[in-house]
């Protein structure tokens, strides 16, 4: 039987969509994974070395145990956002002659192979042989690693009851707030010192190798728990059924305001706010939007004016980049529809358009603060957000006629690289670089006040020649229709 | 209506429909109707310029469909469900494509309230998005959308598929009144041969993108439709 599951996943794996991504996708992927590695060796090399500085006269060992408790919180936290049980991929099987019982096995012990909690091996492992190499008694690190594991695979199940939990709750992120917040809370007050118990357990644990006994139970009784939970789960109307929302439809009369272009800002709107994957490009907005702070507060920048045209375009811009680059991709799952009703291309775009020339000003209004940090990064600003208007918006409208990549809506919304194609990754040079370099080549020639003056003034000219460029880039989709049509009826 | 002339198309050199001559007179209710594969789809496909042919050209009301869009405003189509938009509830629907079809929200309101037995009650008023619809509910509200704005041309791919019963017989209904009252031409690909005959003055039966068999419905047709069929599931 298990087989035959670890044949399916094997399948399943290398033939998943994202498998068949382009290469560039699957770098980055690996990366990520390959950052987050580096940086979890890292910390297990240099951990003993910072344990000691921060905490002279505390055996590293103990010191680290001391931090278990921010350890797991933080675990649980990360956890929640990213690691989701696989339980959809299991409905085939239902009617397969398969024990649930097995099946149920099977996801939950897959759930213990993921990345995630292989990760902490990779700072424990170092750690651990270098204080060995350090004359530690062999056998106490040994158990001592293997608590860490245990503690990890506890994480690992608990973090799926607590899912469970909150998926009953209107507010998803309750529960695992209250949660952590009133663990750390409990701890910080000192009500009950959770981090110096769970510390003194863990020293306790490998001082007398039969207190193992005690996590392994803990481990074992959540396994039992949530096999008891996905058992119940197992059914088309419970666990296996697609979340329906109720809608709250609301008319939007106000875009009437934008004449022509309404029934498309209406759709556009609705196509942010009622999909995960747009939705969270709201989100991005307001980091973007504080992606300042960075460096304004870091004076090493505060000579760099190149650096307040970056942020500027960035922070201005940010709505821009990540609605605009997936042009017209979000339309993509019924883009036959639009192309065989009676609609004017150019009121399509306009409204795309519109969209992101406000979403600009918004940001820049909402960005006037940084004024505290220098007049001159409000010029800057000033002029990249007219520089985004004139230059940025179209450009990356005419970015988005080469879009080939379909994009489902329904899937989620974080690593999600669904649509993402070469056309991403060229257009960030004329976007960002290329206003980046222009500044910086006329501030080193002439100054600061006419660098800013020229990039306001590529702006204005963008904004002068609006009726013109859209018409050329109108005619670009025009051009590219059907090969449109075609690419966004592909499955991926 | 619409007059398809020495139409074909490839795909790497493989030939999936070739239309010599098919003329459909307007006011007609007319049925495609072939296996998998026999490029009925295809013919719709070219038909709203959704791809482009190889060679020849279909006109609807005299205006060559890939060379200008001015058939855009009295055509109208339900192809599948990426003609819907998933994150509307019906309402928005049929709201945007009124608008689109320069219908105000009165005009779409009072053609949709001539659909209430038609939907159900499963339809209006659901506050749910499209996607989160049964397959069945989602192709009514599609083929409701394709009415709006008084089209002279309609195109429903398969609209018997995935329909209980009494939503095909009130279709039928719906489709048979629009050709002889109305007079708009509505063409329809379907399997289920019954349901062709019985709504389709003329079918046209498609064969590996030819036709093999152009039929005036009659008493006799269902019968030699599925002695055809039946016959060359033999082969």
């Amino acid at each position: 039987m298990i087989k035959h599951f670890i044949n399916l996943e094997w399948k399943a794996f290398f033939r998943s969509a994202s498998f068949g991504k382009s290469l560039a996708i699957k770098i980055l992927m690996g990366f990520f994974a390959l950052y987050f590695m580096v940086m979890f060796l890292a910390m297990g090399f240099v951990m003993d070395k910072i344990l000691k500085e921060t905490y002279p006269d505390l055996d590293p060992l103990v010191a680290f145990s001391g931090l278990l408790f921010y350890w797991i919180i933080g675990d649980l936290l990360i956890r929640f956002f990213f690691q989701k049980l696989p339980v959809m991929s299991v409905k085939p099987l239902l009617t397969l002659p398969v024990k649930r019982k097995s099946v149920v096995n099977f996801v939950l012990g897959k759930s213990a192979l993921s990345f995630i909690n292989f990760l902490p091996l990779f700072a424990i492992i170092p750690f651990g042989l270098k204080l060995i190499a350090n004359d530690y008694n062999t056998s106490t690190v040994l158990i001592w690693m293997f608590v860490i594991v245990l503690i990890t695979l506890i994480n690992n199940f608990l973090n799926f009851i607590i899912e469970s939990l909150s998926a009953k709750t209107e507010l998803s992120f309750l529960p695992i707030i209250v949660f952590a917040g009133s663990l750390f809370a409990l701890n910080h007050f000192n009500i009950i010192n959770i981090a110096e118990a769970l510390s003194k357990g863990v020293t306790a644990i490998t001082e007398n190798p039969i207190l193992l006994i005690v996590p392994i139970l803990i481990l074992i009784s959540l396994y039992i728990y949530n096999f008891k939970i996905l058992r119940q789960k197992l059914f088309l109307d419970s666990g296996l059924k697609a979340k329906i929302k109720e809608v709250n439809a609301s008319s939007l009369e106000w875009t009437k305001n934008f004449g022509d272009i309404a029934p498309f800002m209406q759709l556009d709107l609705k196509l942010i706010w009622r999909n995960k994957r747009t939705k969270s490009s709201v989100w991005i907005m307001l980091l973007g939007l504080l992606y300042g702070l960075f460096f304004y507060t870091n004076p090493k920048f505060q000579g760099i004016p190149s650096f307040f045209i970056f942020v500027g375009v960035f922070s201005t811009g940010i709505f821009l980049i990540n609605f605009g680059q997936f042009i017209p991709a979000w339309d993509s799952s019924y883009y036959k529809l639009l192309m065989s009703q009676n609609i004017k291309y150019e009121q399509y775009l306009k409204s795309k358009f519109t969209l992101m020339a406000v979403s600009v000003i918004i940001l820049f209004v909402l960005g006037i603060p940084y004024v505290f940090f220098g007049w001159k990064i409000l010029l800057a600003h000033f002029a990249a957000a007219i520089y985004n208007i004139g230059v940025n918006t179209h450009v990356i409208l005419y970015g988005g006629s080469f879009n080939r990549k379909k994009i489902d809506l329904s899937q989620k919304a974080a690593f999600n690289y669904q649509g993402t194609g070469a056309v991403q990754w060229l257009i960030g040079i004329p976007l960002l670089l290329l206003p980046m370099g222009l500044f910086a080549l006329f501030y080193f020639l002439i100054g600061f006040e006419i660098a800013c003056l020229i990039l306001a003034l590529l702006g204005v000219i963008g904004i002068v020649f609006h009726q013109k460029l859209m018409t050329i880039i109108t005619q670009k989709y025009l051009d590219s229709k059907y090969k449109m049509i075609n690419a966004f009826d592909q499955v991926n | 209506m619409i007059t398809t002339l020495n139409l074909s198309k490839k795909y790497n050199n493989n030939l999936v429909l070739n239309i010599e001559n098919l003329d459909i007179p307007k006011g007609q209710s007319f049925g495609l109707v072939g296996n998998n594969g026999a490029g009925k789809t295809t013919y719709f496909s070219l038909l709203l310029d959704l791809i482009q042919p190889t060679t020849g050209h279909i006109k609807n009301n005299n205006i060559k469909v890939s060379e200008s869009e001015d058939w855009k405003p009295f055509t109208s189509a339900f192809i599948d469900e990426s003609f819907l938009i998933g994150y509307l509830t019906a309402e928005e629907y049929f709201y945007f494509i009124g608008e689109l079809r320069g219908q105000n929200k009165a005009d779409v309101d009072k053609l949709v309230s001539q659909f209430e037995d038609f939907f159900h009650g499963e339809i209006l008023g659901q506050k749910k998005y499209l996607r989160d619809l049964s397959k069945g509910n989602q192709k009514k509200a599609g083929i409701v959308a394709a009415l709006i704005g008084n089209p002279e041309v309609i195109i429903l791919d398969e609209p018997f598929a995935n329909l209980d019963p009494t939503t095909q017989i009130r279709l039928k209904g719906i489709v048979k009144d629009l050709a002889e009252k109305q007079g708009v031409t509505v063409l329809i690909s379907s399997h289920d041969l019954m349901h062709v005959t019985d709504v389709c003055e003329r079918i046209v039966v498609l064969e590996k993108g030819e036709i093999v068999k152009d039929l005036n419905t009659s008493e006799a047709t269902l019968k030699e439709l599925e002695a055809h069929f039946s016959g060359t599931e033999v082969v």
